[in-house]
């Protein structure tokens, strides 16, 4: 399911100048020029939309809706940033939107912190060290995060994104931005680390009371908590 | 409690966004409980870094299907672009017919009223 990034064809390695010309290109007026931006990243931009939803045809979706949107405002690309990161931001309001329509559709807000299990080490927490297995429960630990907090905590500490683009790509305020992400980093880390011994957080064992209490918090109405 | 306190702040500590002051720093020194923590942020941070360099294979027809309503855009452009300069094409010859009359016009008036009023002497 997974690849690596310099072994996958549509995500070629590409040297910065090459993309630049492309971009460059693309500005232009040559089609054929975008169209080859889009091999050359959608592999990464769907990983990216995939990290951020959760769902592989929703990842479809934002995938699609990001490039249109890109193609729409190439015009606008200052170059003041890689190409790449251009997209990461354009595909994370698109994966956010795409969020709010789903949230309103389906009710899984109340299915994100289920079944948290089998993310529990077992009894040695060494045998966790391995890379492979902890990104793997890694990997299952972001999927079970809510979506508010899951989009700020891959943008940052994958994509390396500034707070500043996040709140402003997922339309919240910076210390919201940062809240969320001291959050999710947390709960990462005791679904990953938890202390022997240690009950469930009480996030895990009962969802809808903690995510209307995060919603509060998150955007630090102290009165309304 | 101090543990408690610094407990939110570590995974910044551990991503560099932040640096102890001295009385936190010497806490940690000596407290395992939150060197533990913070060894477990470097950790989830070190291992969120890594999994930008995996992708996820894209169901198959993802690429195409982005390509082709990229192509629908285009074509959509184009054929506004071709409209809005027909239409700027038949303003502009209005505006210059339009333009060419008024100058008839007013060669016209001129003329005559040169006529009726000829110059004495």
């Amino acid at each position: 399911m997974t690849r690596n990034l310099s072994a996958v064809q549509g995500s070629k390695t590409v040297m910065p100048d090459a993309m630049g010309e492309l971009v460059v290109a693309a500005k232009a007026g040559d089609r054929s020029a975008f169209d080859e931006l889009v091999r050359l990243t959608y592999a990464d931009t769907y990983t990216l939309a995939f990290r951020l939803t959760a769902d592989p045809e929703d990842a479809c979706d934002v995938v699609q809706e990001s490039y249109l949107r890109a193609y729409r405002g190439l015009k606008r690309f200052r170059g003041d940033a890689q190409f790449s990161t251009w997209l990461y931001r354009i595909t994370s309001n698109c994966a956010s939107t795409q969020l709010g329509r789903r949230a309103r559709h389906r009710h899984d807000e109340l299915d994100d912190d289920v079944a948290l299990d089998e993310l529990r080490p077992d009894a040695n927490p060494e045998a966790s060290l391995d890379s492979a297995v902890l990104r793997s429960r890694l990997q299952a630990a972001l999927l079970s995060l809510p979506p508010r907090l899951r989009a700020v905590v891959v943008l940052r500490d994958v994509y390396d994104l500034p707070h500043e683009s996040i709140a402003s790509e997922l339309g919240i305020s910076v210390s919201a931005a940062k809240v969320r992400l001291h959050r999710a980093r947390r709960r990462l880390r005791e679904q990953l680390y938890p202390m022997p011994g240690e009950p469930l957080p009480i996030h895990l064992s009962a969802p809808a009371v903690t995510g209307r209490f995060d919603d509060l918090v998150d955007e630090g109405d102290a009165r309304a908590v | 409690m101090r543990c408690d306190d610094l407990s939110g702040r570590l995974g910044d500590v551990a991503s560099g966004s932040l640096v102890l002051d001295d009385a936190d720093r010497l806490h940690v020194d000596q407290c395992l409980r939150c060197q533990a923590e913070l060894v477990q942020y470097r950790r989830l941070l070190r291992t969120l870094r890594a999994l930008r360099t995996e992708v996820f294979d894209p169901a198959p027809g993802v690429l195409a299907d982005v390509l082709a309503g990229i192509e629908e855009l285009g074509e959509r452009r184009a054929v506004r672009s071709l409209l809005s300069g027909r239409r700027a094409a038949y303003v502009g010859g209005i505006a210059a017919a339009a333009a060419t009359a008024a100058a008839g016009g007013a060669i016209v008036i001129a003329s005559r009223s040169r006529r009726r009023f000829p110059l004495a002497g």
